[in-house]
């Protein structure tokens, strides 16, 4: 989204097009030379000032921000809310002013609120990256993930993805759908009915119940069962058990040659099988390395192209 | 000649006879070339900087280091329209040693000031030389080059164009 003066966000994977998906991962894969030095700190943001507001919990994605913050020399400032404390409506607004009297040049927001972050962007100057709302949209996520598959294959296009489990619950799959289709990847949805939103095909996508249909698959990208939104006796599936029974995802169920992707943090022996998770073929901790240089490649892109290009003018057809 | 893109002032043959005189001064400024590596600024830089490697190796039977830097997260310009990011190459370390940085263009120096920054975090070199195929002045930095191709004196709305074969299928320099 942009603001009507132009300024830069990334509140979804709608945000960016294929060409600014291509110019992030470049710059992201520059990034890793300057982390493989001694020094590991390039001062391209000195002086900026970075705020990280995180009204729900999390590990990989808060510290993975605040460290790239640092690793481009941003100043950082942290502020972490516990859900329940902090109202969705004024107090979000009186945080974010608060915290905009300082100054920021970016503000990276976790919300349990969908479209919070759109709300962030009216009441601040700075650039907003959104860094999770409800079960919306996690576009830097979507991006490392797409770091991290052109990494392992060398290409995005034709690449054939199946997205397995809580697609329902999941704004990684709503974000990884979107960015995935967008970079020319084939997606396949597997889960039961119930976890799999109705109507989804018409976002390009195939939709299957059966897991014996990730076999065609280059990546198995397993999402996290939400448990607790299971425990609140919502009948999505009968029992976890069960879920692990038909869904899960074994050695068994994949090829050797086949790859292994899930957003973290994991449910072991529920959605994925330990052994797959620590096998050769799962990508899954160098997605968390994805993470930091992708989301220095984030912050970058924002500062340095601060404003969208305004859209060239229609080109008008000549009637011969 | 006029092309284009402007007045020719140096053609394919003159810019190899030039890259091979630059070649032969480092050869002669240092007499351990051993201790030399060649760093060229993306992006004309770097296809210069193999060059004069070249150079150096049928003028003086030694094969030295080459690596490129890429210095857009040490610009002092980030808020504006940044080309295209590339990945540095080092393979070699670079403390004691002298690092000629290679670039096609000497202009206001503020790319040279950007390099030798980011060339500081990768170790500490014993010294820093500065090779451009064309030096076009208006400097806004006290920085100044060891070896220079061409002093091309120009007014400040002109633009300098370097061309070369890697990057652009024809190896010229022209004014506009």
């Amino acid at each position: 989204m942009t603001d009507r003066d132009g300024r830069r966000h990334l509140l979804g994977m709608a945000d960016v097009d294929a060409a600014d998906v291509e110019r992030i991962l470049d710059t992201a894969k520059s990034f890793e030379a300057v982390l493989d030095r001694e020094v590991k700190k390039v001062p391209t943001l000195r002086g900026r000032t970075v705020m990280t507001l995180f009204f729900e919990s999390s590990t990989r994605t808060s510290s993975s921000f605040e460290l790239a913050a640092k690793r481009l020399s941003a100043d950082t400032m942290s502020l972490k809310a516990s859900g329940s404390s902090v109202d969705k409506g004024e107090s979000l607004k009186d945080t974010v002013q608060t915290i905009s009297a300082y100054g920021p040049d970016v503000v990276v927001i976790r919300h349990a609120g969908i479209g919070a972050p759109g709300l962030v962007t009216r009441w601040t100057d700075a650039h907003v990256i959104n860094a999770g709302d409800g079960k919306h949209q996690h576009p830097t996520q979507c991006l490392l993930d797409l770091y991290t598959m052109r990494e392992a294959l060398g290409r995005l296009d034709g690449v054939q993805v199946a997205i397995v489990g809580d697609v329902l619950h999941s704004r990684v799959a709503r974000s990884n759908i979107q960015g995935f289709r967008m970079m020319g990847a084939e997606v396949l949805l597997v889960g039961p009915k119930t976890l799999i939103p109705r109507g989804i095909e018409a976002t390009g996508v195939r939709v299957s119940h059966d897991i014996r249909d990730i076999a065609d698959a280059d990546v198995v990208y397993v999402l996290r069962m939400q448990r607790e939104r299971m425990a609140e006796g919502a009948a999505y599936v009968p029992t976890l058990q069960e879920y692990t029974a038909r869904w899960g995802v074994t050695r068994a169920r994949l090829r050797p040659t086949q790859l292994v992707m899930h957003p973290g943090p994991m449910n072991r022996g529920v959605e994925i099988a330990t052994d797959v998770a620590d096998a050769a073929q799962s990508l899954i901790l160098r997605q968390v390395e994805a993470g930091l240089v992708t989301r220095m490649a984030v912050l970058y892109d924002l500062v340095t192209r601060p404003y969208r290009e305004p859209a060239a003018a229609p080109v008008v057809a000549a009637v011969a | 000649m006029a092309t284009a893109t402007g007045k020719v002032v140096l053609d394919g043959d003159a810019l190899r006879r030039t890259l091979v005189r630059v070649a032969h001064e480092i050869v002669e400024k240092n007499a351990d070339l051993d201790g030399v590596c060649l760093v060229g600024i993306y992006t004309r830089g770097v296809a210069l900087a193999h060059r004069l490697r070249h150079e150096i190796a049928t003028a003086a039977g030694v094969e030295i280091d080459v690596g490129a830097l890429d210095i857009s997260f040490y610009r002092d310009d980030v808020s504006s329209r940044q080309p295209v990011v590339h990945s540095t190459r080092l393979d070699f370390a670079i403390d004691g040693r002298t690092v000629v940085l290679v670039d096609d263009v000497l202009y206001t120096g503020r790319t040279i000031r950007a390099a030798i920054d980011a060339l500081f975090d990768y170790g500490r070199p014993a010294r820093i030389q500065l090779a451009v195929l064309a030096d076009r002045g208006h400097r806004e930095l006290p920085i100044r080059a060891d070896y220079v191709g061409k002093n091309l004196p120009t007014a400040a709305d002109e633009r300098v164009f370097v061309r070369l074969i890697e990057t652009d299928e024809i190896d010229e320099v022209t004014i506009r």
